[in-house]
């Protein structure tokens, strides 16, 4: 052992145990590109945006984020731009640590919308729609939770029947993310045992039948367009059909893609309302002194950062086994049940820390704390993700 | 047009910055370290100009290994290639060695058209290698640039003087330093920040300029550091209770202070 006297580097109260140490130089560049976008395009605006529900330019935003190539940035080829999934991570993270609603817009398009074609589509589907996708260009949105069917998707009363060598579509799809925008939606219908089930279809939003009106009245995600989705007699030619998957699989592979960057974005949530307390405590002065030298005010800081810095190796873990290529879905439900639960906390008990000023949106607390309100339970609530890790401990499935 | 940018890599601005106890140099130990700010608007004008005609940008730096960073950084947000002079005898190196091993480096690059500087460092903030480069490499100084135009064969700047703008004309080649004013640097995309791990970087000793240890570091220093104290924490300040009076309180204070 060296005793050799060694300067320590100083410490970071928003990285309290160093994590930065296990990051690459180009996920530090990654991470430090969105961050720069959104100090720049997002952070001035963002409380207005959500106090009004509506984005400014939300296509202007959309080519923002296709020029530094944060749409469908995980993905190769097709002007995506080949990132690694920790890279993702790291830009999901930093997107909702500016707001959820922003962050959601981009894990749509690039995990959702993007990856059901890149994975699942032909190469036609795939040369129409991903380089404009990637450039923000297109929008996108996906389409599987109906009214009547969240958890369980496979009930879903969304109907494709062939009409010759047409599709025709009928059907209503609920709270889907970027629909009132979007060019192209995914939409996943049952098209009856004969023709393999479940099967997506690439929907450009112009087809006669088709209409996408806005969802209004939320107190979450507001600084996100949100909306359902009528499928009237929506007739679709043969080569609409993603033609590589059959049945629940691909949807839900799609979902476990968004699902991984939800791991790493709460965080991010919880990042800023941490920040924001702390900064808070140390400003705001009570009984003659600033209220983060009180004891019950340290205690909650150090839970938060100490749930906020598990959470972030978690994050990384399944980052890196996800560029290893040894992710596995359960593991996915670990991390979103584990981080979504977390960060939620870590944003109500900031919210107690900034007192009145908790519920203001001139601080991002409120606004992070609504926000993941509809996180915990979108891309599987929690008592699914609850059901899926007790299935993966006990061999036995309690819901299906 | 060949666009030669000299950035340097300075400790983050952000972090607490001190120097180091044994020969009283930047200490770089535990803090972040980044291309300087100021340099970003070099390279933004210098990816500008190429962008718009046709050229290639360099980008160099003096410093130590994690120098490279600041070449790193250029490079993804789109210089064409970097060199990177590193050598155990230019630590502790002042502006005059500074701008020396910067000159040879850029004779050994060559056919620059334009060389570009930041307006100063974020850390030494002399503000003096741009002229010491200028002179050593016989080439016009024009500096502070807040705008400028590549015609031809000449270079047009803008700067901006408290009392007035002038406009000044040089021929090529020159020497350019641009201010915070000239444009807003981008940032990498993930394009270029996948790109530039396949961009060429070279790293030169001083036997490859043709330099002297004794010409560089901190022996041959026309300056030195010879101590330093952290700045006292600020005093608290004068609290003033208006009792009717605190207009005059106030005058007194601020005629006290030469204020008014």
């Amino acid at each position: 052992m060296t005793t050799q006297q060694q300067k320590l580097p100083p410490v970071d109260p928003m990285d309290l145990a160093g994590i930065d140490d296990l990051l690459t130089d180009d996920e530090k560049a990654v991470r430090a590109s969105v961050r720069q976008l959104c100090d720049k395009l997002v952070d001035p605006y963002v409380a207005d945006w959500f106090e009004r529900g509506e984005i400014d330019d939300i296509r202007g935003l959309a080519r923002e984020f296709g020029s530094l190539g944060l749409l469908g940035m995980h993905l190769e080829g097709y002007g995506c731009a080949g990132m690694s999934a920790t890279e993702y991570g790291l830009a999901c993270l930093e997107l909702e640590a500016s707001d959820s609603g922003v962050r959601s817009l981009v894990s749509v398009q690039g995990s959702l919308a993007m990856y059901a074609i890149w994975r699942w589509g032909s190469e036609e589907q795939k040369q129409q729609w991903l380089p404009r996708m990637a450039t923000g260009e297109a929008i996108g949105c996906f389409g599987l939770t109906e009214p009547d069917h969240g958890s369980d998707p496979g009930s879903m009363r969304t109907r494709a029947r062939r009409d010759g060598d047409d599709w025709v579509l009928d059907g209503r799809k609920m709270w889907i993310t970027n629909g009132s925008i979007a060019d192209v939606a995914v939409v996943w219908a049952n098209a009856g045992e004969e023709h393999g089930g479940i099967r997506g279809f690439v929907v450009p939003t112009d087809t006669p039948g088709f209409s996408a009106p806005l969802i209004k009245h939320k107190l979450s995600l507001r600084a996100s367009v949100t909306s359902e989705l009528v499928l009237d007699g929506v007739r679709l030619p043969a080569d609409a059909v993603l033609p590589e998957v059959r049945g629940l699989k691909g949807p839900l592979s799609c979902l476990n893609e968004a699902r991984f960057g939800i791991v790493w974005g709460a965080l991010g949530a919880a990042r800023s309302s941490l920040d924001a307390a702390r900064r808070y405590a140390m400003e705001r002065e009570q009984f003659g002194r600033p209220i983060a030298g009180f004891q019950l005010t340290q205690q909650k800081l150090a839970d938060m950062a100490l749930e906020y810095t598990k959470g972030l190796l978690l994050a990384l873990h399944l980052g890196r086994r996800k560029d290893a290529g040894t992710l596995r879905p359960e593991q996915v439900s670990l991390g979103k049940l584990n981080n979504i639960r977390e960060a939620l906390e870590i944003c109500r008990t900031a919210r107690t820390i900034l007192g009145a000023n908790g519920i203001s949106l001139e601080y991002p607390v409120i606004r992070h704390m609504n926000n993941l309100e509809s996180v915990l339970t979108y891309e599987g609530t929690v008592e699914m993700h609850t059901l899926v890790v007790g299935q993966a401990l006990t061999g036995v499935s309690a819901f299906r | 047009m060949n666009i030669v940018v000299c950035v340097k890599y300075v400790p983050d601005a952000q972090s607490e910055r001190t120097f180091n106890e044994s020969d009283n140099t930047t200490d770089r130990v535990g803090v972040d370290g980044l291309l300087s700010e100021l340099d970003e608007y070099a390279v933004e004008e210098a990816l500008k100009i190429v962008e718009a005609g046709e050229g290639e940008v360099t980008v160099l730096t003096v410093g130590p290994d994690q120098a490279a960073d600041a070449v790193k950084k250029a490079l993804q947000m789109g210089a064409d290639k970097g060199v990177h002079v590193n050598d155990e005898a230019i630590h502790g190196s002042d502006s005059v060695a500074t701008s020396l091993v910067l000159a040879e480096a850029i004779k050994k690059i060559g056919d620059a058209d334009l060389v570009l500087t930041g307006m100063a460092s974020t850390d030494g903030t002399m503000s003096v290698v741009p002229a010491m480069l200028a002179e050593r490499l016989g080439l016009p100084q024009v500096t502070f640039a807040s705008e400028l135009t590549v015609d031809g064969q000449q270079v047009t700047i803008r700067r901006d003087g408290d009392a007035a703008s002038e406009t000044i004309v040089a021929s090529l080649p020159a020497l350019v330093s641009v201010t915070d004013q000239i444009n807003e640097p981008r940032y990498p995309s993930f394009k270029g920040i996948m790109a530039a791990k396949k961009k060429p970087v070279e790293t030169w000793g001083l036997a490859d300029l043709g330099v002297d240890a004794s010409q560089v570091g901190l022996d041959a220093a026309w300056t030195k550091v010879e101590s330093f104290t952290k700045r006292p924490p600020r005093q608290q300040g004068q609290i003033v209770t208006d009792e009717g009076d605190g207009g005059t309180k106030l005058a007194e204070f601020l005629s006290a202070q030469k204020f008014i």
